[in-house]
C-alpha cells in the first residue's frame, strides 16, 4: 500500500506573526518558514505505519511557490520516500488543493491520504474534509491515539499478555519489524496471533467533545491528524544524505487539470487589539470601585 | 537500532503532549526583580534544608541587630561556609558599621517605604544564592530606581561605613551576588527601561535593571540581536552580565563584552557618578576606565546604565546536533568548522556522554535526539547568516563531509526553531539538570582546547564513584565547564577535587575562572591565574576607588589583601 501525505510550508510556529502594513496579509518576507507542525505528525505517523510494515511507500506532497522543495526535502530527510511538488503562485485555498490532491491521488492511486487537521497559518481545517467528500472516501478526523491491541500469546503453556501499539491500528503485524522481540516469540507469534489480516481497514481514535470516538473505516481513506498522536522525528544526517538522491516531481496546475478559481475574496488582514496593561491597586476598595465603575462586571 | 524501533513502538505513547503546544513548558521567564524566586522554592527542597538547618532554625525571628544572637549566626556561617564548599573562613570586617534604625529611616526618606525591603521572605529569597550554596544575614534590600538615588545610597553607606553588595539577578554561580554577611543588598531590578534604540548604528542604551531575555524580545522587534545570551537569560540582568563580563553562547562569534559594551554609567563608592556612556564604536581619549567596571564583580562601583553595540538580527540560523566518538574529533571538528564556515558559524557548544545522560535523566520534556544510545560526545553547532538556502548548503555540506571522513558519529539538524530550541535545551538545561541531581561543585576553566578534556579524564581517576565528573562547555572558547555532581557536598570529595583542578589549570596557564568570575568562592584562589604584581595593582586600583572597601567586599580580591 502507498501512503500520500500532504505537507504544508508555513510561518514558524515559534516566529511572531506580523501583519503587512498594507493589511493584505502576513509578512512571509524574512520570516523562517518551517513544515506546518501537524502536517509533520501526520508524516511521522505515515513513516511509522510504514516502518511496522504495512505500507510499502511514503509520498509527500507539497503545494505553493518553489521554496516548498525546501520544505519536502524536510520531508524527504525524515523519511519519505518520493516528493511531489505542485507549483502554484496564486494563493491556494482549502478547496482548491482538496481538488489538487484528489487530482494527484488519481495518478498515485494510494491506499491512505493523511492530512495535518489544520495548518497553523490560516487554521481552517477544511481540506482533509474536502478531498475525503470529492473522492467519496471515509474520513477519520483528528486522529489523536493509536489502537491498543492486547495480544495473548501462549508459550510453553504460560500466558503471557502483552500491549501491541499499532499505528492507527491498522490490522495487520509483520513481525519480522519487530525485532527487539525474541526471535523463538517471534516464531510462535507469527502462528499464533490471529488478526484480520486482509480486511483492509483501519481503526481510528479521533479527538471529539469530551472524550474519543473509535472508527473503523474502510481503505482506501483520508486521515487528519490531531496534535497527540506522536512526536515526529529529528532528520538526521544519515537520512538528510539519503534524501539527496531521492525524486522529487513537479506538477503544474495545467498538468493536473484544475482550475483555480477564487471563490473569495480577502478584503483585510488585521492584528487582534493589543492587551492593555494591567494595574496595580493599593486596596481592596480600589479594586472594588474599579470592578463597578471602570469594568462593570459587579 | 531495529531493538530501538521496536522498543520505541512500544514505548512511543508514554509522553503524550508535545512540548511545543504546551504554554507551560517554555523556558520560565522571570520578571521580577527577584528573577529566580520561584526557583528557589524550587529548589530548596531538595538541599536547601540538608545545607542550611541550623541556619534555618535562627533565621526567624529576626533577632536585635548588633546583639550576641548576630555574632552566633555570624560564628554559624564561617563554619557552614567552610564545612560546605571550602571558601576558606572569613572574618566580618569589624571596620564596618553595624545597620541602625536611623540607617533605615534614612533610607525611607530616599526611596520611599516600598523599596525599603525588611521582609524575612524576600530578605531569604535576596541573600540565598542560585544554587542555595551561598547565603548572607543581610537585613536591608534596597530598590532604588534611578542612578541618583544609587548615588545616594552609596553616599550615605560609604560615609557610615556600612558594607554593600551590588545586585541583579542573583544567577551568578560563585556567590559573587549575595551578602557574605550583614551588607546591604542594593538589586537595582526597578531600573529597567530601555533608554534609546539607534536602528542605524544598532547602539542600545538602557538601565542596569533590564532582564536580558527582555531586551532580546526587545531587540527582536527592532530586528537586532544581543550579543550575548546565556542560560540564566530569563532572569540575569544587563548590569550583572556587565559587571561579571558574561560570556555565553555567542562569545564564539560576538566576542566578549570587553568589545561590545560601548559605554558605561557607574556609580563610584563614594556616591560620585561616572558618566561614561559614550555611543561612539572609537573614542581613544585618554585611558578606557569602562573596561575597570566590566568584570570586576561590582567591586569598583556599581553599574546603572550601559551602552550596548548589537549586531543586526540574520534571518537564517541553523543548528546541528552531532555526535562524535571521541574528543579529539571534536577538536578537529572545530577547526574544520572555523574554517568551513567561518563567516556563519556562531556557536560551537559541547557536552559529552555524562552530561547527556543527566540532562535526559533530570530536565522534563527533553528527549535523545539521536537514539537509542549514548554516544561519548555531543557536538552543537550553530550558524548564522543571511542567506537561508545558500548557509543550510554550506552547513550540510560541512557536515556530510565531516560524516564521511569520521568526525562525527551521527547527528540531526533542526528543521524548525521548535527543533532547535530542543537541542539548545539539553545544552543550557545542564546547570538546572546538575542542581536536581543533587550535590554539585562547579568550575568553570579556560584551558587549552586541546588539553581541555585531560583534565576531566584525570578528575575522573581521581574521584571514582560514587561522584559524576560531569563536563561541557563553550568548545570554541577554550572554555570547561567541570561539573563534580556528589550525592552530597562532602568535605572528603572537596579535598580531591581543590586545589588539584587550580593546580592542574594553572599548570596548563589556563584560567580558573572563564566566564563566571570568583565571587566569593574563588578570591583566594586569583593567584593561580594571576601575578603578584598584577594582583597587588588590582588592589591599589580597589583602594583608590573604595577607600572604605564597601563595595562588594570579601570577594574578587584575596583575603589577604582587602582587610
Amino acid at each position: 500500500m502507498k501512503i500520500m501525505v500532504a505537507i504544508k510550508r508555513v510561518v514558524d510556529y515559534a516566529v511572531k506573526i506580523r501583519v503587512k502594513p498594507d493589511k493584505t496579509g502576513v509578512e512571509t518576507q524574512n520570516v523562517k518558514m518551517s513544515m506546518n507542525p501537524f502536517c509533520e505528525i501526520a508524516l511521522e505517523e505515515a513513516l511509522r505505519i510504514k516502518e511496522s510494515g504495512v505500507a510499502s511507500e511514503v509520498v509527500a506532497v507539497s503545494m505553493g511557490p518553489a521554496q516548498c522543495v525546501d520544505t519536502l526535502r524536510t520531508g524527504l530527510a525524515m523519511g519519505a520516500d518520493r516528493g511531489i511538488h505542485v507549483e502554484a503562485t496564486e494563493a491556494l485555498y482549502p478547496l482548491s488543493v482538496a481538488k489538487l490532491l484528489r487530482a494527484l491521488v488519481e495518478v498515485e492511486k494510494p491506499g491512505l491520504l493523511i492530512l495535518g487537521k489544520q495548518a497553523i497559518d490560516d487554521d481552517c481545517n477544511q481540506t482533509g474534509q474536502m478531498v475525503a467528500g470529492l473522492l467519496n472516501w471515509p474520513q477519520g478526523t483528528f486522529a489523536s491515539k493509536a489502537l491498543d491491541v492486547l495480544v495473548t500469546l501462549a508459550i510453553n503453556d504460560e500466558k503471557m499478555e502483552f500491549n501491541l501499539l499499532m499505528p492507527f491500528g491498522l490490522v495487520k503485524v509483520n513481525w519480522q519489524q519487530h525485532r527487539g522481540i525474541h526471535s523463538e516469540l517471534q516464531k510462535i507469534c507469527s502462528d499464533s496471533v490471529v488478526l484480520d489480516k486482509e480486511k483492509q481497514a483501519l481503526t481510528v481514535d479521533r479527538e471529539v467533545d469530551g472524550g474519543l470516538e473509535t472508527l473503523c473505516l474502510d481503505l482506501p481513506a483520508v486521515i487528519t491528524t490531531d496534535l497527540r498522536l506522536n512526536q515526529p522525528r529529528y532528520a538526521t544526517l544519515p537520512n538528510i544524505m539519503k534524501a539527496k538522491s531521492k525524486v522529487i516531481k513537479k506538477f503544474t496546475l495545467k498538468d493536473l487539470n484544475v482550475e483555480i478559481k477564487p471563490d473569495f475574496e480577502v478584503v483585510q488582514v488585521t492584528e487582534p487589539p493589543k492587551r492593555k496593561a494591567g494595574v496595580m491597586v493599593s486596596s481592596v476598595d480600589e479594586l472594588i470601585d474599579k470592578l463597578k465603575n471602570e469594568a462593570h462586571v459587579i | 537500532m531495529e531493538k530501538w524501533r521496536a522498543g520505541r513502538r512500544f514505548l512511543r505513547y508514554s509522553s503524550t503532549i508535545d512540548p511545543r503546544f504546551n504554554p507551560n513548558s517554555q523556558k520560565p521567564i522571570f520578571n521580577s526583580a527577584f528573577g529566580n524566586y520561584e526557583h528557589h522554592k524550587e529548589t530548596e527542597k531538595w538541599n536547601f534544608h540538608h545545607c542550611f538547618r541550623f541556619l534555618t532554625s535562627n533565621r526567624a525571628p529576626a533577632p536585635p541587630l548588633g546583639t550576641s544572637m548576630e555574632k552566633g549566626i555570624i560564628g554559624n556561617a564561617v563554619r557552614f561556609q567552610f564545612r560546605c564548599f571550602g571558601s576558606a573562613a572569613v572574618q566580618r570586617n569589624p571596620s564596618f558599621s553595624m545597620l541602625n534604625s536611623d540607617d533605615i529611616n534614612y533610607f525611607k526618606g530616599i526611596l520611599g517605604d516600598k523599596n525599603v525591603i525588611q521582609d524575612e521572605d524576600r530578605l531569604l529569597t535576596a541573600n540565598t544564592d542560585w544554587m542555595n550554596k551561598y547565603r548572607g544575614s543581610s537585613k536591608l534590600l534596597l530598590l532604588p530606581r534611578s542612578t541618583e538615588e544609587v548615588s545616594q545610597i552609596l553616599n550615605y553607606c560609604n560615609s557610615r561605613s556600612l558594607a554593600v553588595v551590588p545586585q541583579g539577578g542573583n544567577t551568578g554561580l560563585v556567590g559573587g551576588s549575595v551578602p557574605v554577611y550583614d551588607e546591604v543588598i542594593i538589586n537595582v531590578g526597578l531600573m529597567n527601561s530601555v533608554i534609546s534604540f539607534d536602528k542605524v548604528s544598532g547602539i542600545l542604551v538602557c538601565e542596569a535593571g533590564c532582564i536580558l531575555e527582555n531586551l532580546i524580545t526587545f531587540l527582536d522587534t527592532q530586528g537586532f540581536v544581543m550579543p550575548l545570551d546565556l542560560g540564566a537569560k530569563g532572569s540575569c540582568q544587563i548590569g550583572g552580565n556587565v559587571s561579571t563580563n558574561a560570556g555565553g553562547l555567542r562569545l564564539v562569534r560576538y566576542g566578549s563584552l570587553h568589545g561590545n559594551i560601548l559605554g558605561i554609567e557607574a556609580v563610584l563608592a563614594n556616591g560620585d557618578v561616572l558618566d561614561m556612556l559614550g555611543t561612539l564604536r572609537k573614542d581613544n581619549t585618554g585611558y578606557d576606565l569602562k573596561h575597570l567596571f566590566i568584570g570586576s564583580e561590582g567591586s569598583l562601583g556599581i553599574v546603572t546604565k550601559v551602552s550596548i553595540l548589537t549586531p543586526p538580527k540574520l534571518s537564517s540560523v541553523n543548528l546541528a546536533f552531532l555526535a562524535c566518538k571521541d574528543y579529539f574529533s571534536c577538536q578537529k571538528l572545530l577547526v574544520e568548522a572555523k574554517r568551513k564556515l567561518g563567516e556563519i558559524l556562531s556557536a560551537f557548544e559541547f557536552l559529552d556522554n555524562v552530561a547527556m545522560d543527566l540532562a535526559l535523566n533530570h530536565l522534563e520534556g527533553v528527549r535523545n535526539p539521536l537514539p537509542p544510545s549514548l554516544h561519548n560526545f555531543y557536538v552543537l553547532i550553530e550558524t548564522t547568516g543571511s542567506n537561508e538556502s545558500s548557509d543550510k548548503e554550506k552547513l550540510e555540506a560541512f557536515l556530510l563531509h565531516a560524516m564521511e571522513v569520521g568526525l562525527i558519529s551521527d547527528g540531526a539538524l533542526s528543521q524548525d526553531i521548535n527543533q532547535a530550541s530542543s537541542f539548545w535545551r539539553l545544552r543550557e538545561g545542564l546547570p538546572e539538570a546538575l542542581q536536581k541531581a543533587g550535590a554539585v561543585y562547579k568550575y568553570d576553566l579556560s584551558i587549552p582546547v586541546e588539553k581541555m578534556y585531560d583534565l576531566v579524564e584525570e578528575m575522573r581517576t581521581r574521584l571514582g564513584a560514587p561522584t559524576k565528573v560531569v563536563a561541557y562547555g563553550h568548545l570554541g572558547d577554550g572554555n570547561l565547564h567541570l561539573n563534580i555532581s556528589a550525592p552530597q557536598y562532602d568535605e572528603k570529595i572537596l579535598a580531591q577535587i581543590e586545589p588539584f583542578v587550580y593546580e592542574w589549570t594553572s599548570k596548563h596557564r589556563g584560567s580558573i575562572s572563564a566566564e563566571h568570575g570568583l565571587g566569593l568562592m574563588k578570591a583566594n584562589e586569583i593567584f593561580y591565574s594571576k601575578s603578584k604584581n598584577t594582583v597587588q595593582l588590582m588592589s591599589s586600583i580597589k583602594k583608590l576607588l573604595d577607600p572604605n572597601g564597601i563595595l562588594n567586599p570579601y570577594k574578587v580580591l584575596p583575603h589577604s589583601l582587602s582587610t
